[in-house]
C-alpha cells in the first residue's frame, strides 16, 4: 500500500472519529466544531488564509533555509577546532534547555514584530538536531576509510573535504528531516508572541473570538503545508543523497 | 612505479592485546621485489603486524613496538600501498573517481593518472563499468576498482589484507591471476586464510601461530606466479600446510 493511500485511510479515520466524538458528546462549535463547519471555515476564509500563510511560509522556509546552513557550520567547526566543541557544546545545550517559547518575547522586543524575530525563532528551534545529527555523523566516518585515506598521504582537509563530509550527509539529511517538520512550528509560536500578520496570528485572533471553526482551518491549512513541505524536502534529500 | 622495490626489515617486533603478550621479538625480512604470503590463526596479529608496516594506529588497548626499515633511501610511509580486507570504496564516486581516489585526496590533477586508469580498467575487464557507482557492482568487481586504486598509487610495496576473503572461489581465482600479473616485481606482504592463496601467489610463506606466536618460515616457491592449483607440488605443500595450521590451531 503506497503513502498517499495509507494516509488517506489514516485521514477519513480521523475524520469520521471526529465527527462520531462532535455528535456522541454534543459538543457546541465553540468547543469543537464538526469537520464539515471547519471545511465550511475554510472555503469561506480561503482568501484570508492564504493571504496569511504568505509571512508563515516566508519565516519557515527562510528559518528552515539559515537554520540548515547555521546548523551544519556549527557541526563542521565543532568536528573541525577540537576547543570549539569543547566551549560550544555547553552553550548548545543551554539553547535547546531554554523554552523558546519563554525567550520569544524577548526576541520580539530585540528583533521587532517584523520577520526577523520569528526566523530567529525558528532557527532557535531546529538548528540543534541539524548540528548534532551532522556532528555525529562526522565523528562516525568509517575507521577503515580513514586508514586508506592516511596510507595515500592525504592533507587532513581533503580527507574532510572528501570522504568525511560526504560519509556524514545521511546523517544530516536525517537532521534536516526533523528540522522541517520543527520549522513551521518555530514561525508559529514566534508569530503567536508577537505579529501583525501570518497564520498565528490569524489562529490567536480567531481563537479570542471563539471562532473555533476558523482556528481548526488554520490548523488543518497548517498541517497540509507541514506535509508537502515535508515530502519536498525528503524528496529532494533522497534525490541528492542515494548512498 | 616511480622507485625500486626495496627490501623490508622488521625487527624486534612485540604485541600485546589487553595486556596479553600475542609475540615478542619477532623478525621478519620481506625480499626485495618478492611475495611473502603471511598464514596463520585468527587473532594471532597478523593484521596488526601489517597494519603497523603501513603505519596505521591500532586500538588503545593493543601496544605494538617494532623497528621497520627498509633498504632504499625514502621513508618507508611514502612507499606503500595499503588494501584492505573491505573493498573500502566510497559510495558517493563512480568507479572511475574511486580508483582515482588516491591522486584526488593528494591535490595531484595528473592527466597520466586518468590514462593509466583508463588503461587498468581496460586490463581488468571493468571498461563498461567506468560511471557506475559501488551499489550497482558485484563484490569481485568492487574488489576490481578497488585493486586498480591500488595499483595507481605507483607504490614499490603493496600490503594486502586478506584482500579477496569475501569472494567466491571463482571470482577470488581470477583475482589471484590477476594481481599475479599486476603485481609484479613489487615487496609484497599478502595476508590470507587460504592455503592455496598463499601457494598460487607467494614466492615465500610464512605462519605465525603459538602463544606467544613464533614466526615461521614453512614454503619457499621459485617458479613464476601465478601458478597452477593442480600443480602436483603445490598440492604437497597444501598438505604440508594444512598440517602446520591445525598444529597451530591445536596450541589454542
Amino acid at each position: 500500500m503506497s503513502i498517499i493511500s495509507r494516509s488517506l485511510i489514516v485521514f477519513t479515520g480521523f475524520i469520521i472519529f471526529w465527527q462520531i466524538i462532535v455528535s456522541v458528546f454534543q459538543l457546541p462549535d465553540y468547543i469543537l466544531p464538526t469537520p464539515w463547519a471547519v471545511l465550511i471555515a475554510l472555503k469561506t476564509n480561503a482568501h484570508l488564509i492564504l493571504q496569511q500563510s504568505i509571512p508563515t511560509l516566508t519565516e519557515t522556509i527562510i528559518g528552515l533555509i539559515l537554520g540548515i546552513l547555521i546548523g551544519s557550520l556549527a557541526a563542521l567547526s565543532m568536528v573541525f577546532v577540537r576547543s570549539i566543541s569543547f566551549w560550544m557544546l555547553p552553550l548548545l545545550i543551554i539553547s535547546q534547555a531554554i523554552p523558546t517559547f519563554a525567550i520569544a518575547p524577548l526576541l520580539v522586543i530585540w528583533f521587532g514584530y517584523g520577520l526577523a524575530s520569528k526566523i530567529i525563532t525558528t532557527i532557535i528551534m531546529l538548528f540543534f538536531p541539524i548540528t548534532s545529527a551532522f556532528f555525529d555523523g562526522l565523528r562516525q566516518t568509517d575507521q577503515h576509510l580513514l586508514d586508506l585515506a592516511k596510507t595515500m598521504n592525504a592533507k587532513k582537509w581533503r580527507i574532510f573535504m572528501f570522504i568525511r563530509i560526504p560519509a556524514a550527509l545521511p546523517h544530516l539529511a536525517s537532521g534536516i528531516r526533523v528540522a522541517t517538520v520543527i520549522a513551521p512550528i518555530g514561525a508559529i509560536v514566534g508569530e503567536w508572541v508577537g505579529a501583525s500578520r501570518g497564520l498565528g496570528f490569524l489562529m490567536l485572533n480567531a481563537n479570542a473570538r471563539m471562532q473555533i471553526d476558523l482556528m481548526f482551518a488554520v490548523l488543518v491549512t497548517i498541517i497540509i503545508f507541514s506535509l508537502i513541505l515535508f515530502f519536498l524536502v525528503d524528496k529532494l534529500l533522497k534525490w541528492l543523497i542515494t548512498w | 612505479m616511480t622507485t625500486k622495490a626495496p627490501s623490508i626489515f622488521v625487527h624486534n617486533a612485540f604485541l600485546s592485546y589487553e595486556k596479553v603478550v600475542l609475540f615478542e621479538k619477532l623478525n621478519l625480512h620481506l625480499l626485495a621485489g618478492k611475495w611473502t604470503c603471511l598464514l596463520g590463526p585468527s587473532g594471532v596479529g597478523k593484521t596488526t603486524l601489517l597494519r603497523m608496516i603501513a603505519g596505521l594506529m591500532n586500538s588503545p588497548t593493543e601496544v605494538f613496538k617494532a623497528g621497520i626499515t627498509c633498504d632504499t633511501l625514502f621513508p618507508l610511509s611514502t612507499q606503500i600501498a595499503y588494501h584492505a580486507q573491505q573493498d573500502s570504496l566510497l559510495p558517493w564516486l563512480n568507479s572511475l573517481d574511486n580508483a582515482l581516489l588516491g591522486s584526488r585526496l593528494r591535490g595531484e590533477n595528473s592527466a597520466k593518472a586518468l590514462i593509466q586508469a583508463k588503461n587498468l580498467f581496460q586490463s581488468v575487464g571493468l571498461v563498461d563499468s567506468i560511471k557506475k557507482y559501488p551499489r550497482q557492482l558485484s563484490g569481485g568487481m568492487k574488489q576490481r576498482v578497488a585493486l586498480i586504486r591500488t595499483l595507481l598509487e605507483n607504490k614499490p610495496v603493496i600490503l594486502m589484507d586478506e584482500p579477496f576473503s569475501a569472494l567466491d572461489t571463482i571470482t577470488r581465482f581470477q583475482l589471484q591471476t590477476l594481481s599475479a600479473q599486476l603485481l609484479r616485481n613489487r615487496t609484497v606482504l599478502w595476508v590470507t586464510h587460504d592455503p592455496m592463496e598463499a601457494l598460487r601467489l607467494a614466492d615465500e610463506i610464512y605462519i605465525l601461530a603459538g602463544k606467544p606466536a613464533i614466526l615461521k618460515k614453512i614454503i619457499s616457491l621459485n617458479t613464476p606466479a601465478p601458478r597452477d592449483p593442480g600443480d602436483r607440488q603445490l598440492i604437497e605443500h597444501q598438505i604440508t600446510i594444512f598440517k602446520a595450521l591445525t598444529k597451530a590451531k591445536a596450541l589454542y
